[in-house]
């Protein structure tokens, strides 16, 4: 483990890569070897260890959850809730974000290079699920030689891998926080997802997955999978009211360059991801998503994947607008928690921003956030 | 109004039995619930329907789910409560009599008040001046009021016979006076009570009634 620390921040934080000799064993049966796990931290591990909170990040997100990422020079995803005086204060947690398992920006892969070939990964890298990706945050947390973390919060597919956590590791997680997520991926999230991953596989440059090493990447590929999922993150009022019908320039082209603003934003979108995200990763981590279905390894009884939980305090979260994950599916998690026995609560932020609102300017969720960390934070013992 | 200045919160508080499991349907911003937690140790949830509601309880260290009475107590498993408490909200939910009956299925005992439209200065309204009374419980106008379901102490004591409820205690409730202990049959109660509150259970072992389809929560 090589661990940087930046002695100028107003709080420590912490950087590293940790490396895992014994192999992973996957869901698929494949075993991976010589696992690595990027992560981040804010602020310090308290003496009693009690204080620690892991942050699980959403699809193309990473573990730069608030500090500039270095591949966009853009602050970290959720600077607005991380950092002192917000719900998620340095001076009293430390916080851990890692990369998940199958993406790009540090952990292992299918960018990585295989230590048995030499060679990058690609499409010999075995799929991976949601199950998976926490089995590696779980080596990582015992790694910082953590017992049981105080919370386990996440949003979208960060909220299913706070959910997966539940029912795998329930003695490990003092509380937990679901933010716009569901408990298994609907045919219409399938449907969304499989658009991106033909998208990209329909790009030359994909090269059926080999073009790490042929030297070229699909980017046109990537950017329109990109473009057709950031639609499902927004909402309809929203694209109305930042958009409408508003040209690029005056009158009509009578072409196909991008007239409407919305399709410059789209193409902007796109183009802008590639720089920052490998269009394997989006293969291998949408292929997780889809397959995530927490209820079916407890014969379809999702009460029964959180029968570990006792009286967890948990914080299920959902948005009015969010047709990707709409409240329905946060409901469902809530029932199953009280069936449970669980101490669930849950909110319905009102907001017209879809999905994404999760990410956004939003304080009636951070007003939320704020005061079940804070109580659950005094039951822990926390000052 | 301070948390022990609601005279139905210190009658609730006598009722409820240490250490209990209770659900505060419609439980606001949490002030009775802390209390019952603060006082009497229960293992306590709530439902509010506002966010703002939800946050406030959340800030107090309460376990409440944003929902309304009509549609989320289909939320919890039956009979996974000791107590259902509904204070001041059964004459404002679409569907009373389903309502009622959910929180007999999802607890032993249900603690119910309401504004008795009995109450002589409701009657009086009435007769002398012809327009919806609008009293200290009723404060609002016909066309603003949330009071959807308006009904008098005899009103409700059918409504749980119908549903073969047992009336446990009753309770009179006016503001600033003590609760007082009433004979809910009895004829002249439903001219001087205020407001109301009852402890009731089935009168029979079995749940009164099932929402449909949502009351086995592990299938």
């Amino acid at each position: 483990m090589n661990l940087s620390l930046n002695p100028s921040a107003a709080v420590a934080t912490g950087s590293g890569v940790v490396r895992f000799e014994r192999p992973l064993r996957l869901d698929s049966g494949a075993s991976l070897d010589s696992v690595e796990i990027a992560y981040e931290t804010y602020g310090e591990l308290n003496a009693a260890k009690t204080n620690a909170v892991l942050i699980c990040h959403a699809l193309t997100l990473d573990q730069h959850v608030a500090s500039i990422n270095p591949t966009t020079g853009k602050p970290g995803w959720w600077d607005r809730m991380v950092g002192p005086g917000l719900p998620l204060d340095p001076e009293r947690y430390f916080i851990i974000c890692s990369n998940v398992l199958g993406g790009c920006m540090g952990s292992t892969g299918p960018s990585s290079i295989n230590p048995a070939t030499g060679q990058p990964y690609g499409l010999t890298f075995p799929v991976i699920t949601i199950p998976d990706m926490v089995r590696a945050q779980a080596m990582l947390v015992e790694r910082l030689g953590i017992e049981s973390l105080f919370s386990v919060i996440g949003g979208s597919m960060g909220g299913m891998q706070v959910l997966q956590w539940a029912a795998d590791y329930p003695e490990r997680m003092f509380s937990g926080v679901c933010i716009a997520a569901a408990p298994r991926h609907s045919a219409q999230n399938i449907a969304f997802h499989e658009v991106g991953r033909q998208a990209i596989m329909a790009d030359p440059a994909w090269s059926g997955g080999d073009y790490a090493r042929l030297g070229s990447r699909p980017q046109k590929g990537l950017a329109v999978a990109r473009m057709a999922a950031h639609i499902t993150y927004l909402s309809e009022p929203a694209l109305q009211r930042k958009f409408g019908r508003e040209l690029q320039r005056d009158g009509l082209s009578w072409s196909f360059d991008a007239d409407f603003q919305v399709e410059s934003y789209l193409r902007h979108q796109g183009t802008s991801f590639v720089d920052r995200f490998d269009a394997n990763s989006y293969l291998y981590i949408t292929r997780a998503m889809d397959y995530f279905d927490l209820a079916a390894a407890y014969g379809g009884v999702l009460a029964q994947a959180f029968r570990g939980l006792a009286s967890t305090p948990f914080f299920v979260v959902s948005f009015t607008s969010d047709w990707l994950y709409p409240t329905p599916d946060s409901r469902t998690i809530v029932r199953a928690l009280n069936a449970a026995g669980a101490k669930a609560s849950f909110v319905e932020v009102e907001s017209d921003k879809g999905h994404d609102a999760f990410l956004l300017d939003e304080p009636v969720l951070d007003a939320a956030l704020h005061g079940f960390l804070g109580s659950a934070a005094l039951s822990r013992g926390l000052a | 109004m301070s948390a022990t200045g609601r005279e139905d919160f210190r009658e609730i508080l006598r009722l409820v039995r240490p250490g209990a499991r209770v659900l505060d349907v419609g439980c606001g911003e949490g002030a009775l619930l802390e209390l019952l937690e603060r006082e009497k140790g229960v293992d306590g949830r709530g439902i509010e329907i506002s966010a703002a509601g939800v946050s406030a309880c959340l800030a107090r260290g309460l376990t409440v789910m944003q929902g309304d009475a009509d549609r989320d107590l289909a939320e919890f498993p039956a009979q996974a409560f000791d107590y259902a408490i509904l204070s001041q909200t059964l004459q404002a939910v679409r569907e009373p009599r389903t309502v009622l009956a959910n929180l007999l299925r999802l607890a032993e005992r249900a603690i119910v008040s309401f504004p008795n439209f009995g109450h002589w200065r409701v009657r009086m309204a009435l007769l002398t001046r012809g327009r919806m009374p609008e009293t200290a419980v009723l404060s609002e106008p016909w066309w603003s009021t949330p009071n959807i379901h308006l009904c008098t102490l005899r009103d409700f004591t059918a409504l749980c016979d119908d549903l073969d409820l047992k009336i446990e205690s009753a309770s009179a409730l006016s503001a600033g006076r003590p609760a007082r202990q009433i004979d809910p049959a009895g004829a002249l109660e439903n001219w001087r009570a205020e407001s109301a509150l009852f402890l009731l259970s089935r009168r029979h072992g079995a749940p009164a009634a099932k929402a449909g389809g949502q009351a086995d929560l592990f299938g």
